[in-house]
């Protein structure tokens, strides 16, 4: 079981890889969103896919009688994914403002920080 | 997962007695700052009242770190499990000396930031929130500096990022949100970088806690090989990112100059010092192995940063801009500390963090004034300054001495240790580029005094002739809370150029006490380790 997830996060990872190549900044956020889903999976796959074993220990052991799945990347998959949410939602609102205040969504036109045609410091004293 | 017959004494990890009163201080920089936050964010609207809370609290959080530094000094490293779970189960905060080193100085500058912003953020940025991002910003700051455990780092690093956002967009102008869009896309990916090697290192090892991590990779075979080493190199990658090493530095330059000088100020002075301190803790402590491993990696990479730095301040005119390709050059010799990686060599890249924490924000502070003394940032514009407050030009010029690693202010001893350490490690390349890069930065800070403080005026000012500067005069500033901060931060400098001895003896000892890591792991997991 663990293969087959293990190559659907290569394809996240290549989509997502692709998107953030793009040029337009929308392409580029879901290609962020697409890479904290496929981080995401990694996590939950590092903890071990087992089906309908429950992680219960019993009674005079210390440790699960079979292999059951880890609780706790299970814990860390959810923080990251309220985390990285939160920072897509931000970053959409950022991208949208930024498209109003602009008027391009085309990174290579976003020139107002770093102008094109920049002038060099003075030369002589 | 773990045979059930081993057997473990269940009495040992029941715990009841209450957390002695003293380790409380080991989260108080932390709670310190959540607590500020949040009420000063209920009283957001209360735009006379936010400063005096902001910088109350501030003031708070300097207090709580020199008391936690005390008690390290006093006591050693100390340790503090959330609801005391034994290590490596609970999540612990483990305060050594370079943790507590960096977020004390960090403290200092932010309280600084604070002043600051109180002459230079107007009531809708206040309104906006100015000083509950600065607070939450240093509990990331602080957190990141303070934890024992990576996913909590990781945790802080995001803390910080998500305060860091809100701090650039501030003021809403088209230019910071070009920037920070720019920001914000590249440090999402490098914390997503992070995670992934955090995920990974988890399936290796089953634990999260630094210190039960240093064992572990300590007790493999080949610690340096297989997955290990991929995990190393994804964990560079991202802290480089956050760091703003070459080549993924863009977005420093992009973005830095964009908003409110005090916020381009704090950032200067902590964001890129915060990923110097998890590559160092990673490297040096966790992994020592694969940074053996890639030492002629990281120390390509500090040579480029350091001249990619140095070369990109020659190049600019805009002063804040400027000064973003120096903390570039900065991150370059800090990184060039981590490649030699012996204990001479670290302390010499915490001293460096330190004099760049401080000597960064207070080179932006400046900046901010030149912009209300001269009416602009730009080189060509800036001119006669010397006239309206000669005291003035006098800071400039130790900010510009320092920063170059010119003697005796606070850049020149750890430039000395990295420099000394680089040729003692037999990479000769990487000390020249340290010396190159501060004769590089030494000819841009030149060139800003010459300009904007020496020359008469304006660009096109005959030589010899002076031409009345239009903005404030110094004394005019002098009611505003500009000199206060700068003035801290600039004794700072000197204090630390002339009296390096206690600074030098807390990161000899920060460096040690990563590299040999026994004081370490014996705190966090008693006498055993």
């Amino acid at each position: 079981m663990e293969s087959g997830v293990v190559i659907l996060i290569g394809l996240f990872f290549t989509v997502a890889v692709y998107l953030m190549l793009s040029k337009q900044l929308v392409r580029i956020l879901l290609g962020i969103a697409i890479l904290g889903n496929a981080v995401n999976m990694l996590i939950f796959t590092n903890g071990r896919l087992t089906r309908e074993v429950p992680p219960l220990i019993p009674d005079h052991l210390y440790a699960p009688e079979t292999a059951t799945a880890n609780p706790l990347p299970q814990a860390l998959v959810l923080t990251a994914i309220v985390i990285s949410f939160s920072f897509f939602a931000f970053l959409l609102v950022l991208a949208f403002r930024a498209y109003q205040e602009l008027g391009t969504d085309e990174v290579n036109e976003m020139r107002i920080a770093e102008p094109e045609h920049d002038q060099t410091p003075p030369q002589g004293y | 997962m773990a045979g059930s017959s081993v057997s473990v004494d269940l009495s040992q990890a029941m715990i009841t007695a209450p957390v002695a009163l003293g380790d409380w201080l080991v989260v108080a920089p932390s709670l310190i700052t959540i607590l500020g936050g949040a009420l000063c964010l209920m009283l957001r609207k209360n735009t006379d009242l936010q400063p005096k809370l902001g910088i109350g609290f501030l003031a708070l959080l300097v207090v709580a770190n020199l008391a936690l530094l005390i008690r390290v000094l006093d006591q050693g490293v100390i340790t503090m499990v959330m609801g005391s779970w034994l290590p490596p189960f609970g999540i612990a905060f483990t305060v050594d000396s370079l943790g507590v080193t960096l977020s004390l100085i960090g403290s200092i500058v932010a309280f600084c930031g604070g002043v600051f912003g109180a002459a230079t953020v107007d009531s809708t940025g206040r309104r906006y929130g100015f000083y509950p991002f600065l607070l939450l910003l240093m509990t990331g700051v602080c957190g990141a500096f303070l934890t024992g455990d990576i996913f909590n780092l990781y945790v802080w690093f995001e803390v910080l990022l998500i305060s860091s956002y809100g701090l650039l967009v501030l003021g809403n102008d088209r230019i910071q949100l070009d920037g920070a869009v720019k920001y914000g896309v590249l440090n999402l990916i490098g914390t997503n970088l992070f995670l992934i090697a955090t995920g990974m290192l988890y399936g290796i090892f089953g634990t999260l806690n630094m210190a039960d991590l240093a064992m572990k990779v300590a007790a493999l075979e080949n610690p340096a090989s297989g997955t290990l080493a991929t995990v190393a190199a994804l964990y560079f990658l991202a802290f480089a990112m956050k760091a703003a090493a070459f080549p993924v530095n863009f977005w420093l330059p992009a973005s830095y100059h964009t908003p409110n000088v005090v916020v381009s100020a704090v950032f200067a002075g902590l964001l890129t010092k915060v990923g110097v301190y998890a590559l160092i803790r990673i490297f040096v402590l966790i992994l020592p192995a694969s940074r053996g491993y890639m030492a002629d990696v990281i120390a390509l990479v500090a040579i480029a940063t350091l001249l990619t730095g140095a070369i990109g301040a020659l190049a600019q005119s805009e002063v804040r801009r400027l000064l973003g390709y120096v903390v570039i050059a900065g991150i370059g010799s800090m990184l060039a500390g981590v490649a030699v990686g012996s204990t001479l060599a670290v302390s010499g890249a915490i001293f460096y963090a330190v004099h760049s924490i401080i000597v960064m924000t207070a080179l932006y502070f400046a900046a901010g004034i030149m912009n209300m003394m001269g009416g602009s940032y730009d080189l060509r514009q800036l001119g006669g300054l010397y006239q309206k407050s000669a005291a003035f030009a006098a800071v400039f010029l130790v900010l510009g001495f320092a920063v170059s690693g010119l003697p005796p202010f606070s850049g020149f001893w750890p430039k000395v240790i990295l420099v000394d350490a680089a040729f003692a490690d037999g990479r000769a390349w990487l000390g020249a580029a340290i010396l190159f890069s501060g004769f590089l930065t030494t000819l841009a800070m030149g060139r800003v005094w010459i300009f904007a403080f020496w020359r008469g005026g304006p660009e096109g000012t005959a030589d010899g002739e002076t031409v009345a500067v239009t903005g404030e005069t110094g004394t005019q500033l002098s009611g505003a809370a500009v000199w206060l901060p700068l003035g801290i931060l600039t004794a700072l400098v000197v204090y630390f150029g002339l009296q390096p001895e206690w600074m030098l003896e807390l990161s000899t000892q920060g460096a040690s006490g990563i590299v040999e890591p026994l004081g370490y792991l014996r705190s966090v997991f008693g006498g055993q380790g």
